[in-house]
C-alpha cells in the first residue's frame, strides 16, 4: 500500500484534519452523560431550577459544537479522499497507456477497466470511511472507558473487562467469516457461469439430450452454494445476540456494583446513569466499527489490485530507446528473426530473413497462426525480437527514438477498431494537423470517398462507440485511410481488406500502389488474389519460411503456397490435372 | 465491453401487479409457512423484550437513591428478571437469524432448482427472443434480490413497525407529555434529511453521469490501447481523460459531502431533541410526576426512536424492488413449457408428467418433408409449402442468399421449432409422434456458431457419449483431424477450456470430433460463413466429409466444395426451394442457382 500513499500527497492536511475533527465530535458526545449526571445529582437533588438550566444550555452547545466538528470532518474527507482517487485514477490512466505490447497481452482488458472504475471508487470509498470513523470508533470505546473511570475506578473495570470481551467476539466472527464469503462468491460465480452455459448452448445440449445432465449438474453446485451459506449464516446469526447477552451481563454487573458504592456513598445516582449510558454508546460503536473494518480490508483488496497494475513496468522502464528519429529511406530488413511470445512454449517465428526495398509490396500469407501478424507487429517494434534484427530505414529498430517510428510508419490494424467521435477525430487520430483536404485525399486512396460522401455531415458525422453504426466494410476502409493520413513511409496492412469485395480490394491495392513510388508495404491476407501481385510474397507456416519469391516461383515450387492458391483457384488447378 | 450495464429486458409478464407477486412468493414460500410464521412471533418477542429491558433498568435505578437509601431486594429482584428476559431476548432473536437463513437460502435454492428445469423444457422460441444475459440475471441477481429483499425486508419491515409501535407504548406509560413532545419533533430530523438529500441529488445525478462518460473513455482507451500507441495518441488520450477527471473529483468530492452532511444533521436535531427532553424531564422530576430512572428510560428511548424510521424508509424501497425481481422471475418459471418437452430431474417430490410417446428406433436415414409451413412471427411467412425427400445416405445442400430459410430447417429437422403446418417424418413415421430426445439421438449437429463447455478437453468430446473411453476418444480426434492440436495442448486431453480458449477453426474442429464420436445415423452441419484461415479449413473440410460418408446429410453450405460433391442441391429464396438438383444439372439451368454461382465464386474462376 506504500506506493499508493504518494497520491494522497498534497491532501495531508485534509487526510489530518479529517479524523481530528471528527474525533472533536466524538469528545463532544462523551461529555452528555456527565452533563446528565450533573443534572441528576446536583439541579435535581438540591432542586436546583437555574442549574438545571445551565446545564441544558451546555448540552445544546455541545450539539452545535459537534455539528460544525462533524461537517468540517466530512469536509476534509471528502477532499482527501476524492483527491486521492482522482491522482490514482490519472495515474492508473496514464501507466496503462505506457504499457508495452506484451503487458497488454498478459492483462484482460476488462481486468484494467475494472482497476480504473470500480476498484478506485471502492478505494475512495473506502478512504473516505476510514478518514471518518476509524479512529472515530475506537476513540469511543476506549473513551467511554476513560470516562468511566473519571466516574468510579472500581466500576470501571467492568469495562475493562466488558470491551476485550466484546471485542473477541465481534472481530473474532468477523475474521472467520470474511474467508468465507470468499469462498460463497465463488460457488455463486459458479452457479452463473452453469446457468449461461445452458442458454448459450441450448441448441448442443439438446440436440446431444443432455438435460438432464446439465440439470443434476446444475443441482449439485446449487446445494453446495446453500450448505456454505447456510454455514456462514449459522456464524453471523450469533454476532447480535451475543453481544446483546453480553452488553447486559456487564450492565447488570454495573448496575449491582453501582448500587453497593451509591449506599456506601462513594458514588451518586445521576453518575450511575452516566456509566448506564456509556455502556450502551460503547456496544453501537463497536458493531459499527466492525463493519467498518469489513469495508476498508475490501477497499484495501482494491487498492492492492490497483497496484499490482501501477507495478507492471511501463514501457519506459523496460524499453531501451535509440536516439534516431529520421528514416534514410523506406527499406524494412529482416535478419534472422525468431520470436517467442513471453511466456509460449515454442516460437511464434523462426529465422525469418527477408528485405523490402524502398517502394516494394511485400505480400504475406499462411495460415492462422503461422505468425502473419507477429512479423508486421516486430516493424514498428511493437515487441521486441527473441534473436536477430529488425532494420527499418537502414537502422536497427532498436536505434529510433520513442515515438520515431511509429510517425514513419502507417499501421491498420487486423480488427477494424474505430473511437467514438467524428470521422474527422478519427482520422485525425494520428495526425491532428491533418487538413480536410489531407483527409478527402487519403479517404479517396482508401476507397472511402462515397462511404464519407453517404454520411449526414460527412466528415463530421459521428461514429458510436466500437462503430456500431458502421458495417465491417465501411470501417476497414476508414481504418485504412487513418493511417494514410499520416502520410507513412511504410504502410502495413494486416488482413484489413477481408471484408470488402473482390473489385474494391483490387482498386484500393491499385490506388496504394499509385500514391509515392517510396511507399514500402506490406499486405498480410488469407487471399491469394490479394497477394498475388505482390513483388515478393512470403509464405509462413507455423513461424517458419515456408517459401519466399513471386506469385509464379512459388506456384511452381512452394507446396504450401500451391495448397492454399488452389483450393481458392480450383479452376486454375485443372489443366495441371489434365 | 457493456459489461458495466444491466441487462434488463421486459418480458410481458413482467408487469404483474405487485399484489399478484406478492401471491406468487407466498406460494413460494409455501412449505416454508411454519418457518416464516415462528421468525415473525420470535421477532416480536425479541423486539419487545430489547425494549422492556431498558426499563427494568431504570425502576433498578430508581431503587438506588443515596448513601445507606439503596433497596437492595428492589434492585436485584429487578436486575434478576433483566438477566432473564436478556437471555430469553438472545435466545429468541439467535433462533430467529437461524430460520430467516435456512429460509433465505432454501427458497432462493428451491427457485433456482425450478429455474433450471425450466430452460431444459422452454420453447426455443422462447430463449432465442431473450438475452442469455437477461435471463442469467433473473435467475441469479433477481433471485438473490428476492430472498434478501422480500425476506429480510419482510422481517425488518415487521420489527421496525414493532419497535415504533412499542417504543411509544412504553413511552407514553412513563410519561405521555415529555412523548408527546417528541413524537412531535421528530419530523423536524426527517425534513433536514430530505432537504438535504434533495440537494445532493443533482451532484449525484452529474456525479454519475460524469462517471459514465469516462467510463466510456475508459473502455474506449483500453479496448484500443494498442491502436492509441501506434498512432501515437496516448498524450492527447491523457488530456481528454485528464479533463473528465477533474470534473468528476468536482462532482464526486461535493456530491459526497453534501450527502454526507445528513447525518451530522440528524444527529444535531436528535441531540437538540434529547436537551429538550433532559429538560421536561427534569421539571418532571421536580414535580414529581416522574423518576430518575424513567428519565434515563426516556432519553435512551428518544436517541433509539429515530432509527426504525430511517430502516423502514429504506425497507419499504428494497421491498418494492424484491416485489418487481419477484415478477420478473415468475415471468420467467411460469412460462408456458414446450409441448411433449423432455423429461428432467424430479423437483424434489413434485409429481411428474410421464412421457407417452414411444422412442424412435435407430433411423436408416429417410427423410421426408411435406407442405411445411413456417413462420417465426405470424405476421412474417418464412417457409411455405416446402417439400423434401431425402433417401439414406444422401448429402442435401442447402444453398440460397441470408434469410431464406436454411437455418429455419435445421431448427425444424430437430425439433427446435414446429412448423405451423406440415409433416416431416423420418423412416416413415412422423417425428412429433415419437420423444424429442429419440430423434435427436439420431442426428449429429455442427453449428458454426460454435460452443463449447468450461470443462476438459476429454468432456467436451465425450459430450454425446460420456462412457467412451480414452481410444475411444483419440481415434474420434484423429478422424476429425483434431488431434494434432489437442495434443499440443499443454494438459492434453484434460486441457481445461473456456469458450475462448481456443481459435475458431479449432473450436469448429472439436465440435466435429463430438459428432465423430457419437456417429448417429443422420448429420446436420451449418459451415461457418465467417473466415478461418484456408490450411484449417482444409482440415475442417475434410473432417466434414470423413463425417458424411453413408450419412444422410444436410448441410447448409457456403463451400464451393461442398456444394459441388452434394447428391442433391436445394436453392432456396424466400422461404422456398425455387430450384433444385446437382450442380451440373442447376448450372446447365442458367436460373437463380447460376446467378448465384457466379456472383458468389465466379471472382475465383
Amino acid at each position: 500500500m506504500k506506493l499508493l500513499k504518494t497520491y494522497l500527497h498534497g491532501y495531508e492536511k485534509e487526510s489530518i484534519l479529517a479524523p481530528l475533527f471528527k474525533l472533536l465530535e466524538a469528545f463532544f458526545d462523551l461529555l452528555v452523560p456527565l452533563v446528565i449526571a450533573q443534572i441528576i445529582d446536583v439541579g435535581l437533588k438540591n432542586r436546583n431550577r437555574s442549574q438545571i438550566w445551565g446545564q441544558i444550555a451546555i448540552l445544546l452547545v455541545l450539539a452545535v459544537l459537534g455539528l460544525a466538528a462533524s461537517i468540517s470532518a466530512q469536509y476534509f474527507a471528502a477532499k482527501a479522499s476524492v483527491g486521492f482517487a482522482t491522482k490514482l485514477r490519472q495515474a492508473a490512466f496514464d501507466h496503462i497507456k505506457d504499457l508495452s505490447y506484451s503487458a497488454l497481452d498478459a492483462t484482460s482488458q476488462s481486468t484494467l477497466i475494472t482497476r480504473l472504475t470500480s476498484d478506485i471508487n471502492r478505494v475512495q470509498d473506502g478512504l473516505n470511511m476510514a478518514l471518518r470513523l476509524l479512529l472515530r470508533s475506537p476513540f469511543v470505546v476506549f473513551g467511554s472507558m476513560v470516562m468511566a473511570f473519571t466516574i468510579n475506578v472500581k466500576s470501571a473495570l467492568i469495562f475493562v473487562v466488558a470491551i476485550p470481551v466484546l471485542s473477541l467476539v465481534v472481530f473474532g466472527i468477523m475474521l472467520v467469516s470474511i474467508p468465507l464469503f470468499k469462498k460463497v462468491q465463488f460457488k455463486l460465480d459458479r452457479i452463473t457461469q452453469a446457468t449461461t452455459e445452458n442458454l448459450t448452448g441450448v441448441r448442443v445440449i439438446r440436440a446431444f439430450r443432455k438435460e438432464s445432465d446439465e440439470v443434476k449438474d446444475f443441482d449439485q453446485r446449487n446445494q453446495e452454494l446453500t450448505n456454505l451459506n447456510l454455514f456462514v449464516g449459522r456464524l453471523s446469526a450469533a454476532m447480535n445476540p451475543l453481544t446483546y447477552a453480553l452488553i447486559n451481563l456487564a450492565t447488570i454487573v454495573l448496575i449491582y456494583q453501582g448500587a453497593l458504592q451509591v449506599n456506601f456513598g462513594t458514588m451518586q445516582q445521576g453518575q450511575v446513569v452516566a456509566l448506564y449510558n456509556y455502556m450502551a454508546q460503547m456496544i453501537i460503536e463497536l458493531i459499527k466499527l466492525a463493519s467498518l473494518i469489513i469495508t476498508i480490508n475490501q477497499a484495501i483488496a482494491c487498492g492492492q489490485r490497483v497496484q499490482r497494475v501501477l507495478a507492471i513496468p511501463s514501457q519506459a522502464q523496460t524499453i531501451s530507446h535509440g536516439k534516431q528519429t529520421q528514416l534514410a529511406d523506406s527499406s524494412v530488413e529482416f535478419d534472422q528473426v525468431s520470436f517467442t511470445y513471453e511466456h509460449a512454449g515454442a516460437p511464434s517465428l523462426s529465422d525469418v530473413s527477408l528485405t523490402a526495398r524502398p517502394g516494394q509490396t511485400i505480400g504475406i500469407i499462411g495460415g492462422t497462426g503461422s505468425g502473419k501478424s507477429t512479423l508486421i507487429n516486430l516493424i514498428p517494434r511493437f515487441y521486441d525480437v527473441s534473436q536477430g534484427t529488425v532494420k527499418v530505414g537502414g537502422y536497427s529498430v532498436k536505434d529510433y527514438a520513442p515515438g520515431a517510428l511509429v510517425k514513419a510508419i502507417g499501421v491498420v490494424p487486423q480488427k477494424a477498431q474505430l473511437f467514438a467521435g467524428s470521422i474527422r477525430d478519427n482520422l485525425q487520430l494520428g495526425n491532428p494537423a491533418a487538413t480536410d483536404d489531407e483527409l478527402w485525399s487519403a479517404l479517396s486512396t482508401a476507397q472511402a470517398k462515397d462511404v464519407v460522401e453517404a454520411k449526414p455531415g460527412q466528415l463530421d458525422f459521428k461514429i458510436e462507440q466500437g462503430g456500431r453504426n458502421l458495417s465491417g466494410g465501411q470501417k476497414q476502409r476508414l481504418t485504412i485511410a487513418r493511417a494514410l493520413v499520416t502520410h507513412p513511409q511504410i504502410l502495413l496492412l494486416d488482413d484489413s481488406a477481408s471484408a470488402l469485395d473482390f473489385a474494391t480490394d483490387a482498386h484500393l491495392r491499385q490506388a496504394i500502389h499509385n500514391l509515392n513510388g517510396q511507399l514500402t508495404t506490406f499486405i498480410v491476407s488469407q487471399r491469394a488474389a490479394s497477394i498475388m501481385q505482390a513483388d515478393q510474397i512470403l509464405v509462413l507456416s507455423d513461424g517458419q519460411v515456408a517459401g519466399l519469391g513471386s506469385h509464379e516461383e512459388l506456384l511452381a515450387n512452394c507446396p504450401v503456397y500451391q495448397e492454399i492458391f488452389y483450393s481458392q483457384f480450383p479452376e486454375k488447378r485443372k489443366p495441371v490435372q489434365a | 465491453m457493456a459489461a458495466k450495464k444491466v441487462n434488463r429486458v421486459e418480458m410481458a409478464a413482467d408487469r404483474m401487479s405487485s399484489g399478484e407477486a406478492m401471491k406468487k412468493v407466498l406460494r413460494v414460500i409455501g412449505g416454508y409457512r411454519i418457518l416464516l410464521v415462528f421468525s415473525i412471533v420470535l421477532a416480536a418477542i425479541s423486539v419487545i423484550l430489547q425494549l422492556y429491558v431498558p426499563i427494568l433498568f431504570g425502576r433498578a435505578i430508581d431503587g438506588i437513591v443515596a448513601k445507606g437509601r439503596v433497596d437492595f431486594s428492589l434492585v436485584s429482584g429487578y436486575l434478576r428478571q433483566i438477566l432473564l428476559w436478556v437471555l430469553i431476548a438472545a435466545a429468541a432473536t439467535w433462533v430467529m437469524n437461524l430460520i430467516n437463513n435456512r429460509l433465505t437460502y432454501q427458497i432462493i435454492r428451491d427457485i433456482r432448482v425450478r429455474a433450471i428445469r425450466q430452460l431444459q423444457v422452454l420453447p426455443l422460441s422462447y430463449l432465442d427472443a431473450h438475452s442469455a444475459g437477461d435471463i442469467v440475471s433473473r435467475i441469479i441477481a433477481d433471485t438473490d434480490q428476492l430472498s434478501d429483499g422480500l425476506l429480510l425486508g419482510f422481517s425488518q419491515l415487521f420489527s421496525g413497525v414493532l419497535t415504533i409501535l412499542a417504543t411509544l407504548v412504553f413511552m407514553f406509560s412513563i410519561n405521555w407529555w415529555i412523548s408527546l413532545i417528541v413524537v412531535l419533533l421528530t419530523p423536524v430530523s426527517f425534513g433536514v434529511a430530505r432537504f438535504i438529500a434533495q440537494h445532493s441529488y443533482k451532484m449525484f445525478h452529474h456525479q454519475t453521469e460524469t462517471r459514465g462518460e469516462q467510463t466510456a473513455l475508459i473502455e474506449e482507451m483500453i479496448g484500443g490501447q494498442k491502436l492509441v500507441q501506434a498512432f501515437g495518441y496516448q498524450q492527447r488520450a491523457s488530456r481528454r481523460f485528464s479533463k473528465l477527471n477533474k470534473q468528476l473529483q468536482y462532482y464526486s468530492q461535493n456530491a459526497i459531502f453534501y450527502s454526507s452532511i445528513t447525518n451530522p444533521s440528524t444527529r444535531f436535531v436528535n441531540a437538540v431533541i434529547y436537551a429538550i427532553v433532559a429538560l421536561a424531564g427534569s421539571f418532571a422530576i421536580l414535580s414529581g410526576s416522574l423518576t430518575v430512572g424513567g428519565l434515563s428510560v426516556l432519553l435512551n428511548y428518544s436517541n433509539q426512536y429515530m432509527k426504525p424510521f430511517n430502516d423502514i424508509s429504506s425497507v419499504i424501497t428494497e421491498l418494492q424492488n424484491a416485489l418487481a425481481c419477484a415478477a420478473r422471475i415468475f415471468a420467467l418459471i411460469e412460462e408456458k413449457p414446450e409441448p411433449a418437452a423432455v423429461t428432467v430431474p424430479a423437483f424434489k417430490n413434485e409429481s411428474q408428467m410421464q412421457q407417452t410417446l414411444p422412442a424412435m428406433p435407430a433411423a436408416s436415414g429417410a427423410v421426408e418433408l411435406s407442405h411445411i409451413d413456417f413462420s417465426y412471427v405470424p405476421e412474417q411467412k418464412l417457409i411455405q409449402d416446402f417439400n423434401l425427400k431425402a433417401k439414406p445416405g444422401m448429402r442435401v445442400a442447402l444453398v440460397g442468399p441470408t434469410g431464406c430459410g436454411k437455418t429455419t430447417t435445421i431448427n425444424l429437422l430437430m425439433r427446435f421449432y414446429d412448423p405451423q403446418a406440415g409433416k416431416i417424418t423420418v423412416d416413415g413415421r412422423s417425428i412429433y409422434e415419437v420423444t424429442r430426445h429419440s430423434l435427436r439421438a439420431n442426428y449429429g449437429m455442427v453449428l458454426q456458431d460454435t460452443w463449447i463447455k468450461t470443462g476438459t478437453v476429454r468432456e467436451n468430446v465425450a459430450f454425446g457419449k460420456p462412457t467412451a473411453s480414452d481410444d475411444e476418444i483419440i481415434a474420434a480426434c484423429k478422424e476429425a483431424r483434431s488431434w494434432s492440436f489437442i495434443k499440443r495442448l499443454p494438459q492434453g486431453l484434460d486441457t481445461v477450456l473456456t469458450n475462448d480458449s481456443l481459435s475458431q477453426g479449432q473450436r469448429q474442429l472439436l465440435c466435429i470430433t463430438r459428432v465423430m464420436l457419437a456417429l448417429p445415423p443422420m448429420l446436420i452441419l451449418d459451415e461457418a460463413t465467417s473466415s478461418i484461415d484456408t490450411r484449417t479449413e482444409l482440415l475442417v473440410q475434410a473432417a466434414f466429409d470423413k463425417l458424411m460418408q453413408g450419412r444422410t446429410s444436410f448441410v447448409v453450405a457456403h463451400r464451393l466444395s461442398t456444394i459441388r460433391q452434394a447428391d442433391l442441391i436445394l436453392v432456396m429464396k424466400d422461404g422456398k426451394i425455387i430450384e433444385r438438383g446437382t450442380h451440373a444439372e442447376l448450372m446447365a439451368q442458367g436460373g437463380f442457382y447460376t446467378n448465384l454461382y457466379n456472383s458468389q465464386f465466379a471472382h475465383l474462376a
